[in-house]
């Protein structure tokens, strides 16, 4: 790697990689949140995996394979959310169900289509140096659309994700919150698969979270906290991809847990500190 | 005195199964009502309905507000506090503030007022300066006061607790009646508990569910009145000094 920073942030690939970057982080900061406090890490990593037949269906009928995937994990989010409430499925054996139909979905889909299908391994590990002005438009999208819902109603989003039931007894819209919830985390998987990747994008949700936690453990900071944690990950992941050509998702994950691991020892650190610090104050009071 | 609400004829369950049976109750404010019953008799099935979580199969609950019906009641609800998850990431002041729920909206601005307010209720139960604290960092008995403050911060007609003693530490224990006692001059108030020793001597009336109801207006109860009630719990006596005798039962070393 030759070039200056600022000679990269000339290239397009570069500078559109880098806006990626920060539309995902955001969108992962907070949907991320919501998946790790509600404990719905398993819910998500199928939908991640079902939209994988989406991917497959737009190679097959030649459309954007980001848009299909979108649409079709939406609708396989809402289905979950719906049978498991009204068909008496077990939520995870439906989730079980769910991915592997994607995955096998994707796969005939792929086979079938004529010619061979380029990008596939980027889909499944991240490219983030081939994001397209398209992916851009359609992540800032959803950047407007979760941060003005999570504006709007964080209140109400958070009761009724920490007490289900008693929200129901203030007859709080407790379904519709959880589908449109459930549908805004299936298209922030879809639309940071350019990121990370089907196989790795859990970890965007997740990771900066978890460090986040290790410093906070009220949901708003949580938010505001993994947010710039998600980016530090993806910037020093871009910065790896570009200079090993290497996928983005496994650079990215590499610098998380390494941001991870440090966090942690920094965190024992500070409760060191706070516990002497507590137990030298009880001796000056005494 | 004015009723708050009304059960009539209620039958209820979960899908073909029939936990309740013509079931007959009116609340009236001021009333502070135990339920007693066996598990699985139906007591949790009364709770769920009265807070509007199930619907009656046949029958009806009506509430009311100055003798004309309303289609719901302010109600404050005491859930049992291990339905929860305790590591859920959410502050003490604003589990308190989710009681106001249904009164504030689904936007997120809560006044400064409210706010006030919720602290008010915090210092009033002692336990103001665990307003910051993450729900996780609480005791049993300080997360069930947490949880009472979100019931009546919006200063309901009617106060449903369930299992109240089952968590609560026992130095909180007297306190925590003598709380319920003060609350029942502006609210109604109803205890479901499978252990009559404990709650006999601060309700004032008793119903027995087991399947049926039957309403006992006092919070004395026989055995003999349980076994007519149909109602297999332990049982209390009472003498000059109130006390309770509980059926011969083993302890586990």
């Amino acid at each position: 790697m030759t070039e200056t920073f600022v000679e990269l942030l000339g290239y397009r690939f570069f500078s559109n990689a880098l806006l990626a970057s920060f539309f995902a982080s955001i969108n992962c900061g907070i949907i991320g949140t919501y998946i790790v406090s509600r404990r719905l890490v398993f819910i998500s990593g199928g939908i991640t995996h079902t939209s994988f037949g989406g991917i497959g269906i737009g190679y097959f009928f030649g459309l954007n394979p980001i848009m299909s995937a979108t649409i079709f994990a939406v609708l396989s989010a809402l289905g979950i959310e719906f049978l498991a409430k009204k068909a008496e499925i077990r939520e995870d054996s439906l989730i079980g169900i769910f991915w592997s139909f994607g995955m096998a979905l994707g796969i005939i889909f792929i086979y079938l289509a004529p010619g061979y299908a380029p990008n596939l391994m980027g889909y499944l590990f991240g490219s983030l140096l081939t994001v397209t002005s398209l992916d851009l438009y359609m992540m800032a999208g959803l950047t407007l659309i979760v941060t003005g819902f999570f504006y709007l109603f964080y209140k109400i989003i958070l009761f009724i994700s920490f007490d289900q039931e008693y929200a129901r007894t203030h007859k709080a819209p407790v379904q519709l919150i959880n589908y449109v919830l459930i549908g805004l985390v299936a298209a922030t998987i879809v639309l940071t698969i350019k990121v990370a990747g089907i196989i790795l994008v859990i970890s965007l949700l997740t990771i900066p979270q978890t460090i986040a936690n290790l410093f906070t453990k009220d949901f708003r900071n949580i938010i505001f906290l993994s947010i710039p944690f998600a980016f530090l990950g993806a910037f020093a992941g871009l910065l790896l991809s570009y200079a090993l050509n290497i996928p983005s998702g496994a650079s990215i994950i590499m610098a998380l847990v390494l941001t991870f691991i440090a966090a942690k020892l920094l965190s024992i650190v500070i409760n060191h500190i706070k516990v002497r610090k507590a137990v030298s104050g009880n001796k000056e009071n005494k | 005195m004015g009723k708050i609400l009304e059960i009539e004829n209620v039958s209820a369950g979960y899908g073909e199964e029939i936990v309740l049976k013509d079931v007959n109750l009116v609340i009236n404010d001021n009333d502070f009502i135990g339920i007693i019953g066996p598990n699985g008799g139906g007591k949790t099935t009364l709770l769920r309905l009265i807070i509007g979580l199930i619907r009656p199969y046949r029958g009806s609950v009506k509430f009311f507000d100055d003798s004309r019906e309303r289609s719901g009641g302010s109600i404050g609800y005491l859930p049992q506090i291990s339905h929860t998850d305790p590591r859920f990431p959410i502050s003490v002041i604003d589990v308190v503030l989710s009681g106001l729920m249904s009164k504030e909206g689904l936007f997120s601005r809560y006044p400064a007022r409210l706010k006030r307010r919720a602290e008010e209720l915090l210092n009033r139960l002692g336990i103001e300066d665990l307003k910051k604290k993450n729900i996780g960092e609480l005791s049993g008995g300080q997360l069930q006061r947490v949880y009472l403050c979100r019931a009546i911060i919006s200063s309901p007609r009617l106060l449903m607790l369930d299992e109240p003693s089952t968590f609560v530490d026992t130095m909180f224990e007297t306190d925590f009646y003598g709380i319920l006692k003060q609350l029942n001059r502006d609210m109604a108030i109803i205890v479901v508990s499978h252990d009559v020793g404990t709650i006999s001597w601060y309700v004032k009336t008793i119903a027995c569910v087991n399947r049926n109801l039957h309403y006992h207006p006092s919070n004395v109860i026989t055995q003999e009145q349980l076994a007519a009630y149909n109602c297999p719990i332990q049982i209390i006596t009472h003498g000059d000094i109130p006390h309770t005798v509980l059926e011969m039962h083993k302890h586990p070393k």
